[in-house]
């Protein structure tokens, strides 16, 4: 059942972003241009950074608790996706084995460093991008990409894709279960049936484009979508991102840990 | 396979996205040329399929385990190059979003992997040519086979490429390729048999609709060839540039980074071009110099003596600090939430 569950996860968070937030008022562009600089603050760390990532976590959390946003959910859709990064990441162990860092007798290897700082890079990466999709609706963010100047066939491309992939995924669940009662364990689900459905479902997908198009004509349609919503970049907005990129410098350009961990140290 | 941000350094990543909006731009510039309104629903629907496409899985013969559809040489087939890498992007844009597949910085490369190679190189250069002297099932299937194998080589060998350049993986560049590209041309010759199943049987049904599609299209071949390799010479020389100019800070790079690990203070020589300015802002906006840079500048002489066996002091307040920016973070999530839950 995985299809039925991707469809169920796409329309889940779907519905988060039409909570009523703080963070999910907060002007699209916004958003997306907070997550873009994080995601690149994040990225630039060098190859054995790991303690300058923990404060970056700030952000995910915050975002989480202020939008209102379920944490199992996400951190699960994370967690399904991490096969790639940690497959290329386990090699560094591998690959790595110069000594590095020593805890109390315990020698670590320059490859786990690598490696965990590439799990925790690919947490932070995902879990902001899935954050932003939760908090931003996607038609909010093809308006944000508008007006950042992305070509408006791209745009009308993305908006129509989002709008019919509810459609055909449903049409397409159907097909996909009448195929899982005639076939009996793998049997019946090979390449040829596979083919077949595809093709009939490639068929009614083109017949179903040429009559949105008639009735896209017959409401006066002239090559061109537009949108209804306006924007507004307020005050907050720019508090916001003003926050934000203050408080991504700081965590870049200095040791937040090594500052915390000495200033404890001093206290205990 | 999906490019995951963790796996790129920026330089990378905002190259690949500097050839993929290039594209995305000279492709929405080809198709206003000969603007045909019929498209945009076409496009738009087309999308949609091959996302739902792609997550119906089947069985892949003789290994047991289970496939699904790439879809950008379909795409390229129907609707010609310039409409399919649009679509392309489209969809690979809503999986990064919804599916989160590989992220945001990746997904610059994920588009450059999946679609210019199908739709500008696979397609033209090979799937074209193939079928111009009419056309028998027979002939589509190998044409839409070697095309779809291609692609899949040349995407996979990107994704290495691009892993190579960053620098964040250990796989040396051979052991990559070696484990890469035999993976995927298993991928390319499923896909390769799907994708013929697929035009064949439209073809079959609907014979129009291929017709019509293609022959609305002309393609000028030459041209966008050669925009093609212009393009891709401009993003090789890109690359080459910016890479050249992170890396001319050290001779080596990993002992470089080595250095540069646990208990010292991150950027020191990193950007060379940048790293002079970048410092005498930081040194302006220090905040608590006492905990901050002057023990550091010591303990970095330290370090640099000791090393490899870190000094103590160092890692001490390392690990105490993160457990306290940590548990410091969850707290704020945790007091946040129930301030939330007390309000409503």
């Amino acid at each position: 059942m995985r299809f039925d569950n991707a469809y169920f996860n796409l329309g889940y968070l779907d519905t988060l972003s039409y909570k009523n937030t703080f963070i999910h008022r907060l002007d699209p562009r916004t958003k997306l241009s907070a997550t873009v600089l994080f995601i690149v603050t994040v990225v630039s760390f060098p190859k054995y950074e790991v303690k300058g990532l923990f404060p970056f976590f700030l952000f995910p959390v915050l975002l989480f608790s202020l939008g209102d946003i379920p944490v199992r959910f996400i951190v699960k859709k994370v967690l399904l996706v991490s096969f790639f990064a940690f497959f290329i990441g386990i090699f560094n162990p591998v690959l790595d084995r110069q000594p590095m860092q020593i805890f109390y007798g315990a020698t670590v290897s320059g490859g786990w460093v690598s490696f965990v700082s590439i799990m925790l890079k690919f947490f932070l990466t995902i879990t902001s991008a899935l954050l932003l999709i939760a908090t931003t609706s996607f038609p909010g963010i093809c308006r944000a990409l508008r007006k950042f100047c992305v070509p408006d066939i791209f745009i009308s491309q993305l908006l129509f894709l989002y709008r019919y992939i509810f459609v055909l995924a449903e049409e397409t669940m159907k097909v996909v279960r009448a195929r899982d009662m005639r076939s009996f364990g793998n049997k019946g689900k090979g390449m040829t049936a596979f083919t077949g459905i595809i093709g009939t479902l490639f068929l009614r997908t083109v017949e179903r484009a040429e009559r949105i198009y008639q009735a896209m004509l017959s409401r006066g349609f002239s090559g061109k979508l537009h949108a209804v919503k306006p924007f507004c970049f307020k005050a907050t907005d720019a508090a916001f991102l003003a926050i934000v990129f203050a408080v991504l410098y700081l965590f870049r350009m200095h040791d937040i840990v090594g500052i915390v961990g000495r200033f404890s140290s001093r206290i205990f | 396979m999906h490019m995951a941000d963790a796996l790129l350094s920026p330089a990378v990543g905002a190259t690949f996205w500097a050839g993929t909006l290039g594209t995305i731009a000279y492709c929405s510039k080809k198709l206003k040329e000969n603007p045909d309104e019929k498209l945009i629903p076409l496009m738009g629907v087309l999308g949609a399929f091959i996302f739902a496409a792609q997550m119906i899985n089947f069985t892949v013969p003789g290994t047991g385990s289970s496939g699904h559809l790439g879809g950008g040489m379909i795409l390229a087939i129907i609707l010609g190059p310039y409409a399919a890498f649009i679509v392309m992007a489209s969809v690979l844009t809503v999986q990064a979003f919804f599916f989160a597949d590989g992220g945001l910085l990746a997904l610059g490369c994920n588009i450059w992997n999946l679609g210019i190679y199908p739709c500008f190189i696979a397609y033209p250069l090979i799937y074209k040519p193939l079928t111009q002297s009419g056309s028998t099932p027979k002939k589509l299937a190998i044409a839409a086979l070697i095309s779809c194998v291609v692609a899949l080589q040349l995407g996979a060998f990107s994704v290495v490429l691009e892993t190579f350049l960053s620098g964040r993986s250990e796989l040396a560049f051979s052991t990559f390729v070696i484990l890469m590209q035999p993976i995927h041309l298993g991928i390319g010759l499923v896909e390769g048999f799907v994708t013929a199943g697929v035009i064949n049987f439209v073809k079959a049904a609907r014979p129009e609709i291929l017709e019509s599609v293609t022959s609305a299209r002309p393609l000028s071949a030459d041209i966008s060839i050669k925009n093609v390799f212009a393009g891709l010479l401009v993003v090789a020389l890109l690359t080459g540039g910016m890479l050249s100019w992170f890396a001319s800070a050290d001779p080596d790079g990993l002992e470089w980074s080595i250095e540069k690990a646990f208990g010292r203070p991150e950027l020191d020589e990193e950007e060379v071009g940048m790293a002079p300015v970048l410092k005498k802002i930081q040194k302006k906006t220090a905040f608590l110099p006492d905990y901050n840079f002057k023990t550091d500048n010591q303990e970095s002489d330290k370090d640099k003596k000791t090393w490899p066996s870190a000094e103590a002091g160092t890692s001490v307040s390392g690990i105490l600090g993160s457990l306290m920016v940590l548990s410091l973070i969850i707290l704020i999530g945790i007091v946040i939430r129930i301030f939330r839950k007390n309000k409503t």
